[in-house]
């Protein structure tokens, strides 16, 4: 069943395929974060409650959602790495690492500046927004791990574990919001129930999600090939690879 | 899958279903102090057999009781009513209220414990639920006008938000506050 991803653990096949891939991706990234945004904060309507403020949301949620995602893809690149010992596992992990940091920043801060006109506060020390901080805390923990060895594969192997034991916080982000009282409000999407948001206001929203999910792709797969050509420098493909681009500029 | 690569796993898997397991005991076990409120029912009736006392300092998180509101007519003074599930404790404060704050509203209050069922606040937070929709589908579905309170006329009497809450949206929004202060049933 997974004979089909075997290629990819040769880092000249996965180059391959980030470079098949990318255009895609930013072609739907500009197409969905164009439409969703435009939709979302000019065109769906106001809220009942909140005005114009709620347009946040457009940013807020996609960012939010995505930097649980992208971890849960990290931990997974980790995991395969630890068992399969596939080098570019821990190569895609830490391509990922930065990208959902900044989404998790987006979403705190987003949070912030959304929390101050309705909550009343930049910041309370509830359980959604802590453990949303402590996400930023382990993105962070990642990246610094990897970069603290000076032997790379043993740097993947560090922050592998590291990632995979944060993965535990990620459903405490998700269910916070119903183990304990918070200010932060309940799943408005994300849960096995009718969105409790107007069909109007949601296919913006979930357009902007997926435009945030291309663009991770996107900015994921042009850090995985510098990644790639960094640690694979003394091979003979990358060396053929550099001449050719060379020799066209 | 070769044996080595399962024998990985399995590590793998043995590690962090112990790892898992820690972090849930003690979430479990500090699942009071992670609660960012109390209700006005686990204040009066206290919260795991153990009651607030007189100057404690705390937080309150329920819904504003259509009706109690009353400002002064002179200074920033207000006070108004909370309840949950049927108690009901008095919070006084000083200072802005935020917009989102009207009657029938979840609201946390940090402050101070006067008496028995009274709260000094020093700060009053909005608490807004996770429903989203366009003004005239709120109006038809919940018979909920919220003006701005720019528009507002200056009236010492009640708050003059308009709120027409039918009664099945009233028990509904107390049912849903109070089921949230008990997690996982203890």
């Amino acid at each position: 069943m997974w004979k089909w991803l075997h290629p990819y653990a040769k880092t000249e096949n996965a180059y391959q395929l980030c470079v098949t891939l990318q255009p895609w991706l930013w072609l739907g990234a500009l197409l969905c974060l164009a439409v969703g945004t435009v939709w979302g904060l000019a065109f769906a309507p106001q809220d009942y409650q909140q005005g114009d403020s709620f347009r946040i949301i457009y940013i807020h949620v996609p960012s939010a959602m995505l930097s649980m995602g992208t971890y849960v893809a990290m931990a997974i690149a980790a995991l395969v790495g630890m068992v399969w010992q596939w080098r570019t596992a821990y190569m895609s992990m830490i391509a990922m690492a930065p990208v959902g940091a900044v989404m998790t920043f987006i979403a705190l801060f987003t949070g912030a500046a959304w929390g101050k006109p309705m909550w009343g506060a930049w910041w309370v020390w509830d359980a959604r927004l802590t453990s949303e901080l402590i996400l930023l805390f382990l993105y962070i923990g990642v990246i610094a791990l990897y970069g603290a060895f000076e032997d790379k594969q043993q740097a993947g192997k560090a922050a592998g574990v590291m990632a995979l034991v944060g993965v535990v916080n990620i459903p405490i982000i998700h269910y916070s919001v119903e183990w304990w009282n918070t200010l932060h409000q309940g799943a408005t999407i994300s849960k096995f129930d009718q969105p409790s948001i107007a069909p109007e206001m949601l296919w913006p929203l979930l357009i902007s999600l997926f435009g945030f999910a291309f663009f991770i792709g996107a900015v994921t797969t042009v850090r995985l090939r510098s990644e790639i050509v960094r640690r694979e420098m003394h091979r003979p493909w990358v060396q053929k690879l550099a001449q050719a681009t060379s020799e066209n500029s | 899958m070769n044996p080595r690569r399962k024998q990985r796993l399995a590590v793998v898997g043995i590690v962090g279903l112990l790892i898992v397991s820690a972090i849930g005991l003690m979430l479990y076990a500090l699942n009071d102090s992670i609660d960012l409120f109390y209700t006005p029912s686990e204040i009066i009736e206290g919260k795991q057999g153990q009651m607030p006392h007189v100057g404690q300092r705390l937080r309150i998180g329920g819904m504003v009781v259509p009706g109690s509101v009353s400002r002064d007519s002179k200074s920033l003074a207000v006070s108004f009513d909370l309840i949950d599930t049927g108690p009901i404790v008095t919070v006084t404060y000083t200072g802005i209220l935020p917009d989102l704050f009207r009657e029938g509203q979840g609201i946390v209050a940090t402050g101070v414990l006067t008496s028995a069922t009274e709260i000094t606040a020093q700060e009053v937070l909005a608490k807004h639920d996770e429903e989203y929709m366009p003004p005239e589908l709120a109006e038809k579905m919940k018979g909920i006008k919220h003006e701005k309170p720019a528009n507002m006329p200056v009236t010492d009497a009640s708050s003059s938000y308009q709120y027409e809450a039918s009664p099945e949206l009233e028990s509904e929004t107390v049912s849903e506050l109070g089921s949230k202060s008990k997690p996982g049933g203890q």
